[in-house]
């Protein structure tokens, strides 16, 4: 009985991957356990075993092939005196089909062939600067942005678990081991709020740092020294001694990682004077934003999102491109009413915002980009404009950053408000693992199309 | 602890006398202080220094001009033996502009860059990273400054020690890691805080190096400073000296002074009183007479009041400041 063998999914946030390598040729006899294949995941490059034994029949990938949908099948097993065609046909390969019949010489071709844009394709973004941009993941906006400001200071270096070997959880750092070294790229122990403290203090010993968290839920272990040690000391030192470092890392939900690795925290950190909070959206917003923080006096808390790491964007072609702190982008404008967001909480804005706009509602998307400041001039004259705001962000509802805006457009634009404004958050429970709940807890696109139709009393 | 040592010949007479001007100083300066606060002058929290004054002024006298140093709350005598000016510090202790934090950090929150003077932490054990990242930001400029990192044996027993050992030694970190063993963490004494009571030896589980010092006398606590010092300055990677001392006031002002007899304080006093050390073997060398030392104490006690008259002067921060060194 033939066996397919389908493409894995080697990562909570994995929805496709490239077929890296294949370790076995058709009518290799693979026993359970052996290496079939590298594949190469949004994180890393991962070994893929046989489950069962037989002979390798057809390969139906070939090798170097990106965008291998999870489950897609890319081999098939037969047994020894078996031929392929006893093997079912492989009706979900459909979406590599093209890729799965190239030739063997595709093998030698490179592997990095840019992602579908998921989230930017089609929508009009009106955020970026006039000149020549390029196309290219969050993933690769963090690492340009670390790599060049690296280059441009000798004083900034990168310290963090798997930063340097293992070339990142999340592959931000790739590479930067090779180009800049060990002394620069400075792998830790598991020991966060050990190697926060020595990233504060190394930014008062005339460094600047960049300290990496795995995820922003370890930062928990390190809150006292991101408040207590980097936000309060130029204060408690009359201006003498500041912290010029980043902490930066993915923060909120990835996917399917339960109550302790999925929480949003940008409203713990954006309520704390002496930091700077940054939540970029877009690749332009990871890298405009990301070496802004660098180069700023300041500590930063810098905070991504895992499933935006794989997603492309148009980013400026010019090295020195950045974007100023305390400056939100309109990432589509509209007249009816305004809808704030940030992070990840702009994808399901801006999908709400073209459902409404299949309604006959023109919602204006506002991207905050940075916490702490926040650009409430520019929120404040899309209000005044469209009359309506909701808030979206996927953090618990209670002292939540919409709860701030909320309150400052009732203090600041009272008059010109039409319908109360609705914060639209993540639910106010610990994150559920089953797919369905995990669903349920996070804000939908659907729930701020609900949100906006309400203001509008539609 | 060791009984009091013999008079040692190799010490000049100017380097005693400088020892004793500088613990006296600290001497003098928290008796004011506590003066102070009893007046109503200073406010929160003020943790007193006096009876350790060997450790600080000890260490001082191994260090060269770069070196940097880093403390708990209980920092005023860092701060006096590292050269920070009397006025500066008292009036932060009253919190006026004239302090060194213009009278926003307070007793346990004061800093000079100039002097490398990194704090006063008020979170118990968080300054010990924070000495480490200092001295990581040394080796990484690839200078020969080393870092010395205090914090008491209360703070010993704080996990985040253990992580910036591990480090530290990993990464051969220029930092002297020095345990102030007053033998009270606020109340809870060693013996009743940990069965490990040796507090240097846990430093050997990481491969850190160490040594327990009499913390009364100021050329025992040099020499190994010197010692720690050495062995940082080529490159070994962190030392570990535990000062045993003793804190003849209470935790912080407000100490109903329970969990130890007033014997025993009097005890260590009269047997043990580092600046009773240095002036035995001032006198009984015959490096000194009772007149010089008499003008040194009327010179101390000018310093002093007048740190404390500027500390009272000195007016209160513009409201203005409220504002201003949250971000740079």
């Amino acid at each position: 009985m033939a066996t397919e063998v389908l493409m894995p999914a080697l990562s909570p946030t994995m929805e496709e991957g490239t077929l890296a390598k294949w370790l076995v040729k058709e009518g290799d006899k693979v026993k359970s356990g052996q290496i079939l294949a590298e594949i190469e995941t949004d994180k890393a490059t991962m070994e893929f075993e046989a489950v069962d034994e037989g002979v390798v029949g057809k390969l139906l990938v070939a090798e170097g092939t990106a965008g291998v949908k999870v489950n897609t099948p890319i081999a098939v097993l037969v047994e020894e005196g078996e031929s392929v065609s006893d093997a079912p046909k492989p009706a979900a390969a459909a979406a590599v089909a093209v890729a799965a019949a190239a030739p063997a010489t595709v093998a030698a071709a490179p592997v990095a062939a840019a992602p579908a844009p998921v989230a930017a394709a089609g929508w009009p973004h009106t955020d970026l600067p006039e000149g020549p941009t390029k196309t290219m993941t969050v993933r690769e906006a963090l690492r340009e942005a670390m790599a060049e400001e690296m280059r441009a200071d000798p004083t900034v270096f990168l310290m963090g678990e798997e930063v340097g070997e293992y070339q990142g959880a999340y592959k931000i750092s790739q590479g930067l081991l090779d180009e800049f070294g060990p002394r620069r790229v400075v792998d830790t122990p598991i020991t966060e709020m050990g190697f926060a403290g020595i990233g504060v203090g190394a930014s008062w010993g005339g460094l600047k740092p960049i300290v990496e968290f795995m995820t922003f839920n370890f930062s928990m272990q390190a809150i006292d020294h991101i408040i207590n040690s980097a936000a309060k000391t130029l204060y408690m030192s009359g201006g003498q001694m500041g912290s010029p470092m980043v902490f930066r890392g993915p923060n909120g939900a990835a996917a399917r990682v339960g109550a302790q690795h999925s929480q949003d925290f940008a409203a713990w950190y954006a309520a704390i004077p002496g930091l700077k909070v940054c939540m970029p959206y877009t690749a332009a917003d990871a890298k405009g934003l990301l070496k802004t923080a660098i180069r700023d006096p300041n500590p930063v808390v810098f905070l991504e999102n895992e499933i935006l790491y794989g997603r492309s964007f148009e980013v400026p072609v010019d090295g020195d491109f950045t974007i100023p702190f305390g400056k939100a982008s309109i990432l589509r404008p509209g007249t009816d009413v305004t809808v704030v967001s940030f992070g990840i909480g702009c994808s399901h804005a801006m999908a709400a915002a073209e459902e409404l706009a299949k309604e006959g509602i023109s919602a204006e998307v506002i991207n905050l980009r940075t916490l702490r400041p926040i650009d409430y001039d520019t929120v404040l004259a899309s209000v005044m404009k469209t009359n309506r705001c909701v808030t979206v962000e996927e953090g618990f509802p209670v002292g939540s950053i919409g709860d701030h805006l909320a309150s400052t457009i009732m203090q600041r634009a009272f008059d010109h408000l039409d319908a109360p404004v609705v914060t639209c958050t993540g639910k106010d429970v610990p994150m559920p693992y089953a797919a369905n709940l995990e669903k349920f807890a996070l804000i939908t696109p659907a729930e701020v199309v609900t949100a906006v139709k309400s203001v509008c009393y539609r | 602890m060791a009984k009091k040592p013999d008079a040692r010949p190799n010490v000049s007479k100017d380097d005693l006398l400088k020892y004793y001007r500088e613990m006296l100083l600290i001497r003098r300066f928290e008796e004011k202080a506590g003066q102070l606060y009893g007046m109503g002058l200073i406010g929160g929290f003020c943790h007193l220094y006096i009876g350790q004054e060997a450790v600080v002024v000890g260490l001082e006298a191994a260090a060269k001009a770069g070196d940097k140093r880093i403390t708990s709350y209980r920092d005023h005598g860092h701060m006096l033996a590292c050269g920070m000016d009397p006025k500066g510090v008292m009036a932060e202790l009253t919190g006026r502009i004239g302090g060194y934090s213009k009278g926003k950090g307070g007793s346990m929150h004061m800093f000079s860059k100039e002097k490398h003077f990194y704090g006063g932490h008020g979170i118990v054990g968080a300054q010990v990273p924070l000495g480490a990242g200092l001295a990581f930001a040394d080796k990484y400029l690839g200078n020969d400054n080393v870092t010395f990192t205090y914090f008491g044996d209360g703070a010993a027993n704080q996990g985040q020690v253990y992580e910036t050992y591990n480090m530290a030694e990993l990464w051969d970190l220029p930092v002297i890691f020095v345990i102030e063993n007053n033998q009270y963490a606020m109340g809870t004494s060693v013996k009743r805080s940990t069965k490990s009571t040796t507090l240097y030896g846990r430093g050997l589980a990481y491969g850190i190096p160490g040594e327990q010092v009499d913390g009364m006398d100021v050329l025992a606590v040099k020499a190994a400073g010197e010692k720690a010092v050495a062995h940082c300055r080529a490159g070994k990677g962190p030392y570990i000296l535990e000062m045993m001392t003793y804190r003849y006031r209470g935790h912080s002002m407000s100490d109903p002074a329970k969990y130890r007899t007033r014997e025993e304080v009097e005890k260590i006093k009269t047997e043990k009183d580092c600046i009773e050390h240095v002036r035995d073997l001032l006198t009984q060398g015959g490096l000194a007479s009772d007149e010089e030392l008499k003008a040194i104490d009327k010179e101390i006690k000018a310093i002093v009041n007048e740190s404390a008259e500027f500390a009272k002067e000195s007016p209160e921060p513009d409201l203005s400041e409220l504002w201003t060194d949250i971000t740079v």
